[in-house]
């Protein structure tokens, strides 16, 4: 199967999904929390014409305010830990986060120090996590759609609250 | 010329210098702590030899002080003289030479803030590395702080340089930016629409990396190289394992050489297409940008083929390359004469857009004075017209036995920028079919078992620009590696590069210098 196969059959999948739970386009806004770049060189590739995940309904927003999920890569840098957690409150609930590749899933190989803060679920709560070093597009997307099957059951959470 | 060179600088500076040693291309002078700013200002401004980097190591325990290395490089004779000066514990602080030689600037304050040495005289001694929250007196790559230490935050302020007058407002931009690109901050100082002045403030990604060296295993450590700065994996790679290599005495197997060649190569198309992209995409050229992003894709699904990465890690070791990629030589070959093909014709298309020019040309002007000042280096300042290239300065791997030119433009611009890259990319395909047509048979790695005590530099022309490895073993363990990326010396000129320039063409501006964050910060 080409590449192109695997990303037609996934997306439409994704489509589905995000069109039942949504009734429009799922917004991603894309956190850069210390990584080594090369998590963002497979989040841009998302938007180039062979993945094309627009198509799909996903878009990658400017602005944490206008998200519905946050897409975290880097393992939170210490110089970082502030403008994570100010973009996540930025973020409108219910919200989704998934953190992208091994650093953003557990420090990676930069661990935990005095300079990295070995993962983004010591800061913020994660939703799914996307193993890879770097993900390839096919598993961000993959986990996309795993994090998308959590929200119901928040939505539902906070419409239980008085 | 590199004897000639030391004769000349030992007539100069005799009683000055206290210790001479040479091993491979690398000749190490330990001169008087005072004479720093003298010795090192006449190899850069008289001899015209470039700093491409400054580094400090603790040695206390073996010699009881630190030292401060200033590496110079000879290009025409393919040697590197490193001046060293011993700077004691009790009293660290050492002559800043910034003010002769502005490169030295941003390492003066990375030593300052790693290891607690003063550089006494520097114009601007704030923080560079650890924020303000991070408190006095705690410096992480002396031997006596452990790694794993988290140091509790404190009230500190960071004061940015002021521009004022009447109309002069401020735009903050970052850490978090709009796009998918990482985190720094910016902050513009603008009349009107014209910028007149630009900060920038970087390190949000660093992540320890020279600390963390010292605290793995040689083996690993190849891995973390290639995740310094995560689309330069290879160039990195190489350029540590070579220190390594180097330190060991031994010379890979020529296949294994070749074969760094092919993927050196491959990692510059990939990201040279990505540059051009950007641009496309920057000045709202969206089919551009299209075309270019998609050539890049192939050359992704490409290395993928190839090497079972995207971004061919994995492809390196201590001794040479794990896996062979002699089998898949066909495929290459035939992607690589499509994609050129394509791309010829994407270029000419390009250049042929009147919007797309007027954006460019003349935009994002680095003079030759300042790209030779700040030592900017790659395409950045070939587009300048500095006549660099670590590949035929410092002729490492396969790159010896193979042909290309290299690509100078006098012009400075976003174009002159493009048209280096564009004629980068035509060489680099060319490069890896010359490497493919006579990889020689043979190993593809040796075992180097136990590597001695020592210490060696590793150098590549990564797509970036010249990447310096410093490696320091003793016991079979590294004890110091210092990384200097491309991006290190590029950064500080698109403080120069914006101004006169409108707000609007910031992003083409950057996307042209093509900088690492990760790289940078480390
Ligand atoms: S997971 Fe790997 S690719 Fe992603 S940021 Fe971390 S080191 Fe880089």
């Amino acid at each position: 199967m080409t590449v192109e196969d695997e990303i037609e059959i996934m997306g439409q999948r994704l489509n589905d999904k995000i069109k039942k739970i949504f009734g429009r386009s799922l917004h991603i806004r894309e956190v850069d929390a210390g990584s080594c770049n090369a998590c963002e060189v497979e989040v841009n590739a998302l938007s180039n014409p062979i993945y094309d995940i627009e198509r799909f309904g996903i878009h990658i927003v400017a602005s944490p305010r206008h998200a519905d999920m946050l897409l975290v890569t880097g393992p939170v840098t210490r110089n970082m830990e502030l403008a994570l957690l100010k973009t996540y409150n930025a973020t409108p609930s219910p919200k989704l986060v998934a953190a992208m590749g091994s650093c953003a899933c557990n420090g990676g190989i930069f661990g935990d120090t005095y300079a990295s803060g070995g993962g983004v679920d010591r800061f913020i709560p994660v939703d799914v996590y996307i193993p890879g070093c770097p993900p390839r597009p096919q598993a961000v997307i993959f986990g996309i759609m795993v994090a998308l099957d959590k929200l119901p059951q928040k939505i539902k959470k906070i419409e239980a609250k008085p | 010329m590199n004897r000639e060179f030391i004769a000349a600088l030992k007539k100069e500076f005799g009683n000055n210098i206290l210790d001479e040693i040479t091993s491979l291309n690398e000749t190490y002078l330990t001169v008087k702590k005072e004479a720093n700013v003298k010795i090192c200002d006449h190899i850069y401004h008289h001899l015209d030899i470039p700093l491409v980097s400054i580094f400090a190591t603790d040695e206390r325990k073996k010699d009881g002080c630190f030292k401060i290395h200033y590496v110079f490089s000879l290009d025409k004779g393919d040697a590197f003289v490193i001046i060293k000066i011993n700077v004691d514990e009790k009293s660290p602080r050492y002559n800043s030479i910034t003010h002769k030689i502005a490169t030295a600037n941003w390492y003066e304050r990375e030593i300052q803030d790693m290891f607690g040495l003063v550089p006494v005289g520097h114009p601007d001694p704030r923080r560079l590395v650890n924020f303000e929250d991070w408190p006095d007196g705690v410096y992480p790559l002396r031997k006596d702080f452990d790694i794993k230490t988290k140091p509790p935050r404190v009230e500190g302020e960071y004061v940015y340089r002021r521009v004022e007058g009447e109309g002069v407002y401020e735009i903050p931009v970052g850490p978090v930016h709009a796009g998918v690109i990482e985190p720094g901050h910016f902050r513009f100082s603008v009349a009107g629409e014209p910028i007149i002045n630009l900060e920038i403030r970087h390190f949000y990604t660093h992540k320890g990396v020279e600390k963390l060296f010292e605290n793995i295993s040689l083996d690993k450590a190849v891995f973390l190289a290639e995740r310094v700065s995560g689309d330069n994996s290879v160039a990195h790679a190489v350029a540590f394992c070579q220190a390594v290599e180097r330190i060991a005495g031994v010379d890979i197997p020529g296949r294994a050489k070749y074969i760094r060649v092919v993927l050196l190569e491959l990692e510059r198309v990939y990201n040279h297409l990505g540059d051009i992209a950007g641009i496309a995409t920057d000045v709202a050229f969206a089919m551009g940008a299209a075309h270019a992003n998609r050539l890049k894709e192939e050359i992704l699904q490409l290395n993928e083929k190839i090497t079972g990465s995207r971004l061919l890690r994995g492809m390196n070791t201590i001794g040479g390359v794990p896996r062979d990629i002699g089998d898949k030589k066909d495929e290459i070959l035939l992607t690589l004469s499509e994609i050129q093909r394509d791309f010829r014709e994407l270029m000419e298309y390009l250049m042929s857009i009147p919007s797309l020019m007027d954006r460019i040309e003349t935009t994002g002007r680095i003079y030759n004075d300042t790209a030779k000042g700040l030592h900017v280096v790659g395409p950045v300042a070939r587009a300048s017209g500095i006549n660099r290239d670590t590949r035929r300065d410092h002729p490492y791997a396969a790159y010896p036995e193979t042909n290309f030119k290299v690509s100078v433009q006098k012009g400075g611009d976003v174009y002159a920028r493009t048209l280096v890259r564009a004629d980068e990319v035509c060489e680099s395909i060319g490069l890896i079919e010359q490497a493919l047509w006579s990889l020689p048979d043979g190993e593809i790695n040796i075992n180097i078992g136990e590597i001695p005590d020592g210490y060696a530099l590793g150098y590549t022309e990564a797509p970036r620009g010249e990447t310096l490895y410093w490696v320091m073993i003793e016991n079979n363990s590294i004890v110091r590696c210092k990384v200097r990326d491309p991006s290190f010396c590029n950064w500080l000129a698109i403080e120069y590069a914006v101004l006169d320039n409108i707000v609007p063409d910031f992003p083409i501006i950057n996307k042209s210098l093509s900088l690492s964050y990760s790289g940078n910060d480390m």
